[in-house]
């Protein structure tokens, strides 16, 4: 847009003047890193911890969780869909094939029109990692989890995690999101919520209303 | 947000709104349960962290190093943003910014929106733009949708529905929904708002939606939510029109780290918001295939040109302050006459509006310092309250103005404060003059003028005696004042 | 110790109580008090309202009057706060270099009564007798910017005879605020009334505080309702002796 050229001179003009003269781009860098950083960057918590964690607040959520070996996950989908009454999954593409049990119909996600996940009664995916402290599970544009429609439209996600993939802290997690956070990502707490009402937390108004997580142990 | 907006020639002075608000019962004790729930919840979280100082203390540093280097960051994150398949826009001011959505979505063909709750679009009242060129924008948030069918304004940053409770809600529904059999639990309004606005989000094909953080470093666009709406709003559409204020960038990826602690934490009491996305440009099978970012500058610069102030574009749009003030508490957001009410509104509207408007705002605050104390980013909202009174007092003080009430009461007290003997005399005329205003029982009830405001609501005891001075001096032990006077 | 006593302008006009109880207790203490005569007025009620250019001048006046001080007592927080937190600002408008020199030099030795007592002297018994049923209302500026903590109600716990009662909400702001009180004067009365209410709860005589700005604003709203109940500075609870007619 034309305008928008001058628009952006006109902007950059202004801060210049408000701020001073521009530092160059290795000071600029050398300040960024002098920024004090001295808040909780690491785990002190071991693995059973942190498990321990991640599923007190995941059932906070009221967030079914489980816990299986890697070769359990396709008995204990099967039966945690059958408790759930699901017989429509939709699924992304890279889902290990002993993860889909029979007696349910899988639909892959072809990532065309969205009519399709729309009437999967949920959705089965796996996670990039989860973070023990906040419950949260965070979900990215790759094999096992899909397009973010995938985990949006569905009213009920499955979702299987590597405990091995359990950070107990935010600053661990981004720093192993780093080398992938040009990916679309999602972090995920619990099914969607709004306290607008009165300050009252009310679960499901977009997004899954129901959740159940695997967490797998080798 | 609803067609109806905050005209800032327009609204009443905090005083005028405040005074009629105040008797609005039912606000009332909306707006005190909300904040009492939302206090208590915060301050569980916040008291579980025991480094949630050094948060606060990063996430000031990450921010003022930001605002010192705000051109290079913007230029950063535009040129990662557009490598990654979207088209950055800049505007100067609110008029622009519209200008530049309202056509984005005419080339998206469509002529309806689906929105995600934004205070920057409220802000520059965006819906009243687009609906004046035939656009239609639906609301997505609950509270936004509330605000919308209600016709009403929003009063609180992060719960703009706040001051309504289930059953004003409830009526608002029935009657836009055409729901007559409504339930009044708040699920049951939750099911009404779901699947109304289902159907929205799978025909609708442009969205437009705010940023919480743009990320230079990687181009990136992070929103922080709590309904997934947002995520409806930003994977559905095939277009996809992000507004955000030119302060909105950090740095680097990393730099989420604080920001994702501080905000949740802050705004919800919670330890994380249900759902925050991350979207990077386009991509051909997943999101919108078209992706605008407008970066406004609105009054923006000129804050940071303002050193004194300039802290006040660290806001992360938390709400902390509003829900910890206790002004805030008992007149609820209206009374602010603008889209940013409480402590952070007091200082960032009138400067918003380049102190044309909005002068009665910074007084609207006992200075308390609560805000300060809970601002995740610390910024010193007393501080800033303080220095945008002087520039109040400068705008009200020109030319003939210097001889208003105020300030000639002003001068006459510094002069007083300026020598001794008059100030002595002062004391002396004081108790002479309230004579006739003192009862038998040594109390006044009623004071003229400017103190007024004072006997309105309180009684003050009479002036005693003797001052603290005489008394001491004719125990004899005063030493001689430095100057004589 | 010479302890150097800043009145306050409003406490030598309206609560000269204040000021007797103040050299009373440190006194008792074994301490001198000194009153430097020509002091007035720390400029918060300037400063805070934006009359900047008429509150610079009261700080050289201050620091001239006080700036061979072993120790300033100051039974006002809010005066503290605002030497604390805007002297060395307002001393650098100045552009004088030595009146920055000498705010830097006489800001440590400044401190307010209550923090006088416990940081200072090390003291949370002051050898005080005040037989009553008592609360204690936090000022803000005591709270946050002087951020006194514990140090009054540590006093009030070692006053032989009294009845603490812990006040709900004693941290929000009672609604003085300055000139806010008389510019907002309905939302002032409106924080007023969460404060009384809290205040009438405790089923205290009397509300204690650190700042006579904040009690003659709560005492305004107490009388005015008649509720029988009174405020007094921290200063008189603390300057209560056996044999004191009540």
């Amino acid at each position: 847009m034309a305008n928008s050229a001058g628009a952006r001179t006109e902007i950059l003009r202004r801060i210049r003047v408000a701020t001073g003269p521009a530092a160059d781009r290795a000071a600029i860098e050398a300040e960024w890193n002098g920024i004090e950083r001295a808040y909780k960057h690491v785990t002190s918590i071991d693995l059973e911890g942190r498990l321990h964690q991640l599923e007190d607040r995941l059932r906070d959520y009221d967030a079914g969780v489980y816990r299986s070996t890697r070769e359990g996950v396709g008995a204990l989908v099967a039966s945690i869909l059958s408790e759930r009454g699901k017989q429509t999954m939709a699924v992304p593409s890279g889902i290990p094939a002993e993860w889909l049990p029979a007696g349910v119909r899988f639909v892959e996600d072809l990532r065309g029109d969205v009519s399709g996940i729309d009437g999967c009664e949920g959705v089965l995916t796996s996670a990039t990692l989860a973070i023990a402290e906040t419950g949260t599970i965070v979900l990215q544009d790759a094999p096992g989890q899909g397009r973010r429609a995938v985990t949006l439209l569905p009213d009920y996600h499955l979702c299987v995690v590597d405990a091995a993939k359990i950070v107990q802290t935010v600053p661990e997690a981004i720093a192993l999101l780093q080398s992938t956070a040009h990916l679309a990502t999602t972090f995920f707490s619990g099914p969607s919520a709004t306290a607008d009402i009165e300050m009252t937390r009310i679960k499901g108004v977009h997004g899954p209303r129901f959740v159940d997580v695997i967490l797998i142990l080798d | 947000m609803s067609l109806i907006t905050f005209d800032p020639a327009r609204v009443p002075t905090f005083q005028v709104a405040a005074k009629s608000l105040l008797g609005d019962t039912q606000m009332r004790k909306n707006v005190r349960h909300a904040t009492n729930v939302i206090q208590n919840k915060r301050a569980i979280v916040v008291n579980e962290m025991p480094d949630w100082q050094q948060l606060r203390e990063s996430g000031r540093q990450i921010k003022e190093h930001t605002l010192q280097h705000l051109d290079f960051y913007l230029k950063q994150f535009e040129e990662n943003c557009t490598a990654a398949g979207g088209v950055v826009h800049w505007a100067r001011d609110a008029a622009e910014a519209r200008e530049i959505v309202i056509d984005l979505v005419k080339q998206s063909g469509s002529n309806e929106v689906i929105k995600i709750k934004s205070m920057t679009t409220e802000e520059i009242s965006l819906n009243k733009g687009l609906e004046a060129n035939g656009i239609h924008a639906y609301e997505t948030d609950l509270a936004e949708l509330i605000i919308q069918m209600g016709n009403d304004l929003p009063s609180h940053i992060v719960v703009p529905a706040l001051h309504k409770n289930r059953q004003q809600i409830r009526e608002i529904f029935k009657r836009e929904m055409n729901l007559p059999d409504l339930g009044d639990q708040p699920a049951d309004l939750a099911e009404a708002a779901r699947m109304f606005l289902r159907e929205k989000f799978l025909r609708v094909k442009t969205g437009v939606s705010g940023a919480n953080f743009l990320i230079a470093e990687t181009g990136g666009v992070c929103v922080v939510e709590s309904e997934g709406n947002g995520r409806m709003c930003l994977t559905l559409p095939e277009t996809l029109i992000t507004i955000a204020g030119v302060e909105k960038v950090i740095p680097r990826y990393q730099d989420l780290e604080v920001f994702a602690q501080l905000l949740p934490r802050s705004a919800t009491g919670e330890r994380m918001n249900p759902y925050t996305s991350i979207w990077t440009g386009v991509h051909p099978t997943d999101g919108p295939r078209t992706f605008h970012i407008v970066l406004m500058d609105n009054a923006r610069t000129k804050i940071l040109a303002d050193e004194e102030s300039r802290q006040t574009l660290a806001c992360i749009r938390c709400g902390a302050c509003q829900n910890i003030c206790p002004v805030y508490r008992q007149t609820g957001g209206h009374a602010y006459g603008s889209v940013y009410a409480g402590p952070i509104g007091a200082i960032l509207t009138p400067q918003l509006q380049e102190m044309h408007s909005g002068q009665s705002l910074p007084y609207a605050s006992s200075l308390c310092g609560a805000c300060y104390e809970v601002c995740p980013v610390k910024i010193n909202i007393p501080e800033v309250l303080i220095h945008l009174r002087h520039k109040v007092v400068e705008q009200d003080t020109q030319g003939f103005g210097a001889l208003n009430p105020e300030a000639l009461a002003m001068k006459a007290m510094a002069m007083l404060f300026m020598s001794e003997s008059r100030f002595r005399a002062a004391q002396r005329m004081g108790r002479m003059a309230e004579r006739p205003l003192v009862n038998k029982a040594g109390w006044v009830t009623w004071l003229p003028g400017l103190l007024g405001g004072w006997t309105q609501v309180r009684d003050l005891h009479e002036m005693p005696k003797q001052t603290f001075r005489e008394w001491f001096e004719q125990r004899g032990e005063s030493e001689g004042s430095a100057d004589g006077k | 110790m010479k302890v150097s006593l800043f009145i306050t302008c409003y406490n030598d006009t309206l609560f000269p109580g204040t000021g007797k109880s103040v050299v009373n207790v440190l006194e008792r203490l074994g301490h001198t008090v000194v009153f430097p005569a020509g002091q007035t007025c720390c400029g918060q009620m300037h400063w805070n309202t934006g009359y900047q250019e008429e509150a610079l001048p009261l700080v050289a006046r201050f620091v001239s009057q006080f700036k061979d001080a072993e120790a300033v007592v100051i039974p006002s927080s809010s005066c503290v706060a605002m030497m604390r937190e805007h002297y060395v600002k307002m001393a650098v408008q100045t552009g004088d270099k030595q009146l920055l020199a000498d705010v830097e030099s006489l800001l440590p030795r400044v401190w307010e009564f209550s923090e006088f007592l416990t940081k200072k002297l090390g003291l949370t018994d002051v050898g005080a007798y005040f037989p009553h049923r008592v609360t204690y209302h936090a000022s803000c500026h005591g709270l946050r910017s002087l951020e006194l903590g514990d140090g009054p109600a540590s006093l009030l716990r070692n006053v032989r005879g009294i009845q603490l009662v812990e006040l709900k909400g004693l941290e929000q702001c009672c609604g003085f605020g300055g000139t806010f009180a008389v510019k907002n004067a309905e939302v002032s009365s409106a924080m007023l009334g969460e404060k009384v209410q809290a205040i009438l709860n405790t089923q205290a005589e009397m509300c204690t505080a650190c700042d006579n700005s904040c009690l003659m604003h709560i005492e305004g709203a107490l009388h005015r309702q008649r509720t029988g109940v009174k405020t007094m500075h921290l200063a008189e609870v603390l300057a209560g002796s056996e044999g004191d007619a009540q």
